[in-house]
């Protein structure tokens, strides 16, 4: 099974879990509709419509309602404390939720109780509480921007707000964050580094690069992230290793770019609608071997 | 196996970086009243002495939730309640990003700050998109500034509740400073 979880911008909505229906634009989810925007909304759809392509199970996810004050994280982190250990998931991914340490780890040893972990996936603010709390390297990937990497190489910083001025946020000092981060003990197993070159490494080498197709406008268009850890998350639960499988979305998220011919303006819906096709490319270009780029080891160590 | 690693790691974790702050007052008497009025509103707070950065005349500070900063924060202004600083617990000397990146796209123009993306249109100044960030009211924010006009906006300040709201804070004065508003 493929647990997603994470939060929808209201804050009425109670913790719900299922599998959500996809209809046009919105998730139908425990009586609930919710608009397929950005966020954990655009994680679950595209993770919902890559599993369909891959002839899997529909994701099963839990979502709470949360405008950022964090009652609903913490709601639904207690949820998660009792419910998560007993599904039997082969992979997690946490997102959205409202960085918090102590919950944080309350999750991780509940699941390490039941014995061997899921493979765990962490992006957004669970990414964060992760980081901060010490446990990055039980995590076997972390899909950071930029910025977030800057948040992972600076082991003194709580959060991306507040990175020290010589962390830089730029992308020419990219294998120099990566490093950072490992050498803090700060990352995952694997990183799936978001920009306008997107790296896929672990803590010996950079796996892959992927930087075609290029379309520029897919970096301001909220929601183009979520969207392509949804699809990592579908094809990890596929079978692929992390790193090939974080290659391929990577990928096919650019490919869906393409093929939505987007502007700054587009909302990421629009994106999400292409994931059949694009993933379908992928798994060609898979099947004959291709490859962006070789494996490579850090320069230095 | 991992569960003794991870209790190993709880008896002797490596330092981690913080996820409290420091609030820092002009007298004791304002550490007083900023401390019952955030604990009443649910928050988990201490009150402690100050690091010797932060020794500014008051011998006491508030230690928070760092990540809820843009809440705290305004549930203090509302009350007239002032900090002199806000600081990251373990090391007072971290600052805020204050770098902007910029990336023209013709018709388009983001800005960028520290996680937070916003974008407009420069001809209309609606704002088209936000992304980026992982705190819960980044959606929140998304749903309810995008399409609106930048000048008739409201702030992500007013709406937001954590860093990653403050962030977006600051693409958004950074934008508007571009497009000479302010």
């Amino acid at each position: 099974m493929l647990v997603l979880l994470g939060t929808v911008p209201e804050e009425n909505f109670p913790v719900v879990a299922g599998t959500a229906t996809l209809r046009k634009d919105t998730l139908a989810l425990d009586g609930h509709e919710i608009l397929v925007n950005r966020g954990t909304p655009a994680l679950v759809a595209a993770a919902s419509m890559a599993c369909e392509t891959l002839g899997l199970r529909t994701p099963f996810s839990f979502l709470v309602g949360d405008e950022g004050v964090g009652h609903g994280s913490r709601k639904l982190y207690e949820h998660l404390q009792r419910e998560l250990p007993v599904m039997g998931s082969k992979v997690v991914t946490f997102h959205y939720l409202q960085p918090d340490v102590d919950w944080h780890n309350r999750i991780l040893l509940a699941l390490q109780e039941k014995g061997s972990l899921p493979t765990l996936i962490a992006d957004a603010g669970y990414m964060y509480a992760a980081k901060m709390s010490g446990f990055a390297s039980c995590y076997d990937l972390f899909t950071p921007d930029i910025g977030e990497l800057a948040f992972l190489a600076d082991e003194m910083a709580p959060h991306p707000f507040y990175t020290r001025g010589f962390v830089l946020h730029e992308e020419e000092k990219v294998l120099d964050l990566i490093q950072r981060a490992y050498n803090g003990e700060n990352a995952a197993k694997t990183l799936l580094i978001k920009g306008t070159k997107d790296y896929i490494c672990t803590k010996e080498r950079i796996f892959a690069t992927v930087d075609t197709p290029k379309v520029t406008s897919l970096e301001p268009i909220g929601g183009t992230g979520d969207m392509l850890t949804g699809l990592v998350a579908a094809l990890v639960y596929a079978g692929y290793p992390v790193t090939e499988a974080a290659t391929m979305a990577a990928r096919a998220n650019r490919l869906a770019g393409k093929l939505a011919n987007p502007s700054p303006a587009t909302q990421v819906a629009e994106i999400i609608k292409e994931v059949p096709e694009a993933l379908e490319r992928v798994l060609e270009e898979a099947a004959k071997g291709q490859e962006q780029t070789r494996p490579t080891k850090y320069a230095h160590g | 196996m991992a569960l003794q690693a991870l209790k190993r790691k709880k008896k002797a974790p490596k330092k981690r970086s913080p996820d409290r702050g420091f609030l820092a007052f002009e007298n004791t008497s304002e550490v007083i009243k900023a401390e019952s009025l955030v604990r009443a509103n649910g928050w988990k707070v201490n009150v402690m002495g100050p690091p010797p950065e932060l020794r500014t005349g008051c011998d006491l500070v508030i230690e928070f939730p760092l990540v809820e900063q843009l809440n705290i924060l305004r549930l203090l202004e509302k009350n007239n309640l002032s900090p002199l600083e806000v600081v990251p617990v373990d090391d007072p000397l971290l600052k805020p990003v204050d770098l902007f990146i910029t990336t023209d796209y013709g018709k388009h123009l983001m800005v960028r700050a520290a996680n937070m993306k916003l974008t407009i249109d420069k001809e209309t100044l609606t704002i088209v998109n936000i992304s980026g960030g992982g705190c819960p009211d980044v959606p929140y924010l998304g749903a309810r500034l995008v399409g609106k006009d930048l000048r008739e906006a409201p702030s992500p300040k007013k709406l937001g509740h954590t860093l990653c709201g403050y962030a977006l804070q600051l693409a958004y004065e950074e934008m508007k400073r571009q497009c000479s508003f302010c």
